[in-house]
Formats: C-alpha cells, structure tokens, sequence
C-alpha cells in the first residue's frame, strides 16, 4: 500500500463571513481578499508540510493545479515539485497534475515534467487532469467544447515527445509543431507513471485501462460517497478483462487523527468546517459549462465533482458542520487505531491501493497539519504499509540509484553560511 | 400541392452537413425567407414562424449542434469551418439569394454569409446578432448563470423560454436535457468566451438592407452594438426598438418582430 500526503494549499484566511458576502471562492472571488504577505508565510509554511510529510516517511507528496481561487493556491504545481526535488530525497513526487490542454504548447508540460525528473533523479508521477470547468472554461477561457479533444491530443502528443528518440512534426488536429524534440527528457522509461485524476465517467475509465494509466478518484466527499464510482471503476475493468490490482487506482481521503476521537473532533473540527463551508463556496455559475461534461457521462446520470457540490448546495446536503462531516465519512478522524482500522477497511472496499491523504485542509495550522502528520507515520501507516503487498505497483516512480543521484547541499541560511559563531 | 391549399403543419426535411443531418423546416408559401434561430435554438416550432409564413415561403435550416441539428458542431474547429457550414446548409435548403433573418447566434452567422458572399442573400434581419464584445459595455455571458436565472435574461417575459425549453410530454427522457444542452455547447463551440468572432472586420463587406432589430428590453447585448452593426456595414441599414421585448426579442413579441421582418424584405 502506498501512502502519500497531498496538500491543496488553501488560502487559509478567507474572512468568517465568506459564504455570505462572497458569491464564490473560484473564478471572481474579489483579489482584496488576497494578502500576499500572508500568503508568503501560507506558501512557506505548507512547504515546511510537504518536506516534513517526505521526512516522515509517506511514499508521496502530492501537489495539483487550480487557477483564480482561495481553495488552492497552486497555478503552477511545477514550481512547488521542484523545490521539493531540492528539499527530499527519496520521496515520491506526484504532480496531481497539469491540465493539459490549458498548455500551449502543450509540449510545454512535457518540458516541465522532465526538468522535475531529471532535477528529482526520476521520482515524478506525472498526472494529467482535464481541470476544473472553473479554472479550465471561465478563470482560462478554453472552449468547453474542445476541451476534452485538446485534452486527449495534448495527452498524445507528450507522451510522444517523452518517447520519440528523434525531432518529429506534430500534425494535430489543434496543435501543430514543425520540430518537436524536448531537451530535457525524462528520467523513467520509457516515461514517468501517468495518473488521471477523474471524476465517475465510464469513458475516462476505459482510456486509464487501455492507455494503462493510474485511475484517480480525488472525491471531497470521502469513502461512502466513493464506493459507488470505485465500484463501477473496478467492473469495468472486469468487464475489460484486467486484474484487480489495486494499484490500478487511487483515491483521496481527507483524515484527521489524534489520541482520542474526541481530541480528534475537537482539533479538526474549524479546518474541516472551514473547508466544506469555505473552500468549496463555488457559485453554480461556474460549476459547469455546456460540452464539459460528455453526452455519454449526461446519459450515465454522473455528476462531476463541482457540479456534485453545486447541487448539494442548491438542495442543502452538502454538510458544512462536524458531526454530519464525519457521519458521511468525509473526514476520517478518530485515534490511530480507529483510523487505520478504518482506512485498511477503506482500502479493502474500494480496492485503492494509492491512498492519498489529505491531512492539512481548510485553515489547519503547520502546527496541527505536522502533528496529524507525525502520529499518522508512527502510528498509523505501519499498521497499512504491508496491505497489497502481494501486488507489483506498476505504476510507481524508478528513481536512479541512490549512488548515482546528486548529493543534495544542505540548506544554509544566510546567518549560518556568514559563519556567525558566539 | 395544389394552389390554395392551406397548410397547418410545417414540412420537415433533412439535409446533409459534414456527414449530419440538419433539420430544415418549411412552411407557406410565396418569395423564400429564412430564418436562421437564435441561442438555444428551436426545440419547437414558435409563433414567430406561423407569423413569417403568413406571407412568405418559411425555410428554417437548424445550425449544427442545435435541436435538429445532430452533432454536426462536433467536427467545426474554427470559425471558418462554421462559416463554410452555415454556407452549406443555407444552400441546400434552397436559401441561396433570398431574404434572410437570424436571431443571436443565427443572426450572426446570417451575417457572415452576408459579408462573404454577397449574392447569397437579398435583403437582411438582424435580431440582437453576436459576434462583437466591448469591454466598456461587455455583453452578459450566457453561459455562466444559474440556471433559474436564465429564463429572464434571454426573455422580457420568462415564461416565453419556459415554453420554448420545457420537455414536452412524451418526449424522451434524458434526450430533450441532453439536447438543450448540446445547443448551448454549440452556440459555445463558436462564440466562447466573449461572444467575439471579430465580425465587425466583415460587416462592412455586407452589402444587403440590413435591418437591425433589438428587444428594449435585452438583457444580454447592450443597445450600442445594434448601433455598431448598423454604423459598420455597408448597405442601408435601420435599427428597429422592439418595446416589451428581450434579447430573444421573436420570443417575447412573436407578431412585432415578423411584422417588421416583413416589411424590410417585402
């Protein structure tokens, strides 16, 4: 079982009366609302998070990509991966990812993900989402009509740029490149492991089968909600003929644990609110455009994330408070033993052999973000390490040998480096 | 058909665009006269159609991707494509050289045929036509509403979208959603994120009488753009107020908008 602690990066001071006097968190939340000398201590502060996350020993850290929004501060998750690549050594880095067809070119995403490659000494897991209509339609202005056709000739055309040994023309149907031939290339052959995260579409399901790539599911709404799409996901691979190697998925859970699971509510309990009731305040104006979900998905009656919650908001079920957080199994909180109880029985459910973890969300301070961090590696992990170890995970990072990786500089600060002694 | 025959229910034909079908009603009789629908398309016929036929001899082509129209806006990429389309289906439905009339985004395209190819239409009606922005006075996005609030921002009377919109009984169910969906996809494919194909580059191509006609009360496209469509093209052109009328102005007055779509191409 792989482990690995995914960090949003929300902005983490929207005002308590956001849901009121704000229409939306996305798209034109009003930049006032932005300090960027307190985002200077958020973006430092939830780097100190991921590190501390790679000390600990979680597999992975993952960072994604949103645009004009306070649920996530990440444009460019490329510029946090690399300063990982600088900071750990071993851990996994997972790009949760870049929306590809916002790329252009798109060859673009091809060139970034083999410098953070290459500088990580190949310990990329390379995701590509569609993206959010709100970041993708409205705050990046693509057509939603040709957003999934770009999507998938981006798709094509990367991969082919990380592969072709020579300089090649791309004759695309949106792209057109005479010479393609991207300097760096990547670490892992032929190509770093691809991971799509999506929402419940059969089709999305059929392509990570025949592509063979990582099916995520990066739900808000926690593993009861989740069973249904991990059901689906996993007949369909029956019906395709593949194994159920869990490692063919991943799926996110938010978790929250403590000695107790009193101490536990009571901790979580603000950055779990903050997070359902703030983080997620997107106006149904922008929860979804025409063309942006397929025919196909509209038959099948599935609803993607946003417009999931855009209509739990309108008919009031979306749960913004604890008690009814925790009852829907949006946020696993309890003490070590009940969460990895819990998670090991998560795992076995939904058969995800990649949990990631979101352990800082809402307005959670570094302080409880590390100490959730720290008693999920001591006392929990080791509890979940072993699951699924009868599986090969296929779909993981080949870094270079240790040996042959650079010897990472240890970061001096300028007071140590002037040599400032008593 | 005999002379004198009175038809009650208009034809419904068939023609071929890019490998999909499109829908081509046609009704009454005398001079041809198309009518090019606007956002949302008809997913019924309206009254606007009945009145138009009274006089002359309807031909309504659907526009790829809206109701009637397939999925023929899947294969058109770039605005030429929906140029040559538009072009396309205007010719196979009989309606090379005669009058025209468009309604948004059919204006629009009505427009287009207009400027690039002059002999192809006789006399021209514009109803609120997209395909200009101006960031002093931006038009409303329709894309980005909620959904009960779209009713009244395309109709002065929402009702009158109602109508045309709601499933009628027996239709097939998730199909009719589906459907109005694809026709604001569509209308998306050509005209996302602004509204702004840079028309305003060919309207003065356009030689036709244009009439330009504006509901008072629109609520997606301020007034000066009827004004920017009149002052640009060429031929002779008149702006036409439609009191107690939205932006989809044939909606709301049904009788005021044929009447005058009427007389300028009589």
């Amino acid at each position: 079982m792989k482990l690995m602690w995914f960090h949003l990066m929300p902005y983490t001071e929207l005002p308590d009366d956001f849901r009121d006097q704000h229409p939306s968190v996305w798209v034109d939340i009003h930049s006032s609302l932005f300090d960027p000398r307190r985002a200077h201590l958020m973006y430092n502060d939830f780097m100190d998070e991921l590190e501390y996350a790679a000390e600990c020993g979680f597999d992975a850290v993952c960072v994604n990509e949103h645009h004009s929004n306070g649920y996530g501060l990440m444009p460019s998750p490329n510029l946090i991966a690399s300063a990982l690549a600088r900071r750990t050594s071993d851990v996994g880095l997972c790009v949760m990812g870049n929306s590809l067809a916002l790329y252009n070119p798109p060859t673009r995403v091809a060139e970034e993900f083999a410098m953070i490659d290459v500088i990580s000494g190949g310990r990329l897991i390379a995701g590509f989402p569609v993206g959010t209509p709100m970041d993708t339609c409205f705050a990046y202005g693509q057509n939603p009509s040709t957003l999934r056709e770009r999507y998938y000739e981006a798709h094509d055309l990367v991969l082919r740029a990380w592969t072709e040994p020579d300089t090649f023309a791309w004759n695309g149907r949106f792209n057109q490149q005479r010479y393609v031939n991207i300097w760096p290339r990547p670490v892992q052959k032929p190509h770093p492991p691809i991971w799509i995260p999506g929402g419940g579409s059969v089709e999305t399901w059929r392509w990570c089968a025949e592509m063979d790539h990582v099916y995520a599911y990066l739900s808000y709404f926690g593993y009861l909600a989740g069973q249904a799409t991990m059901d689906g996901f996993w007949k369909e691979m029956d019906r395709l003929g593949k194994d159920r190697n869990p490692y063919r998925a991943g799926f996110l859970q938010f978790v929250g644990v403590a000695e107790s699971r009193d101490e536990a509510y009571r901790l979580y309990r603000e950055p779990a609110e903050y997070f359902y009731g703030r983080c997620l305040h997107v106006d149904p104006r922008f929860a979804n455009a025409p063309g942006y979900t397929s025919e196909a998905t509209q038959r099948a009656g599935v609803v993607g994330q946003v417009a999931q919650v855009a209509r739990m908001r309108r008919f009031d079920t979306l749960a913004r408070e604890m008690d009814a957080i925790v009852e829907k199994g949006y946020v696993i909180i309890g003490s070590p033993d009940e969460v990895a109880e819990r998670l090991k029985q998560v795992a076995t459910d939904l058969n995800v052999g990649h949990l990631m973890l979101l352990m800082q969300f809402g307005n959670m301070s570094k302080d409880l973000a590390k100490y959730n961090t720290q008693l999920f590696a001591g006392k929990v992990m080791p509890q979940l390490t072993d699951m699924f170890s009868e599986w090969e995970d296929r779909w993981w990072p080949q870094p270079m040998a240790r040996d042959a990786r650079a010897t990472l500089t240890p970061f001096q600060p300028p007071a140590m480096a002037a040599g400032v002694s008593p | 058909m005999s002379a004198g025959t009175i038809v009650r229910e208009p034809e419904a034909l068939s023609v071929e665009i890019n490998g999909f079908a499109c829908r081509v009603w046609r009704k009454g009789e005398g001079p041809k006269l198309g009518f090019l629908a606007g956002f949302g398309g008809l997913p019924r016929w309206i009254p606007l159609l009945d009145a138009l036929a009274r006089e002359r001899t309807l031909v309504v082509p659907s526009l790829p991707g809206f109701p009637g129209g397939d999925r023929g806006h899947t294969v058109l990429d770039s605005h030429l494509d929906w140029v040559l389309a538009v072009r396309q289906l205007l010719q196979r439905a009989g309606l090379d050289g005669a009058d025209l009339a468009g309604s948004s985004v059919g204006g629009s395209f009505a427009a287009e045929v207009a400027a690039i190819w002059p002999n192809a239409v006789r006399r021209l009606a514009l109803v609120a036509p997209w395909g200009l922005f101006d960031e002093k006075e931006p038009m409303t996005d329709p894309w980005a509403q909620r959904a009960p609030e779209v009713p009244a921002l395309l109709c002065a009377d929402p009702e009158r979208w109602n109508e045309l919109k709601t499933e009628p009984e027996g239709a097939n169910a998730p199909e009719w959603p589906i459907e109005q969906v694809r026709a604001n996809e569509a209308a998306a494919r050509a005209f996302w994120p602004l509204g702004n194909t840079r028309i305003e580059k060919r309207l003065p191509l356009i030689q036709a009488p244009t009439l330009l006609i504006r509901g008072a009360e629109d609520r997606i496209m301020p007034r000066s753009y009827a004004d920017r469509f009149a002052s640009a093209i060429a031929g002779r052109t008149e702006v036409r107020t439609i009191p107690g009328a939205g932006h989809l102005a044939e909606l709301d007055k049904p009788d005021e908008v044929a009447a005058a779509i009427l007389a300028w191409t009589r």
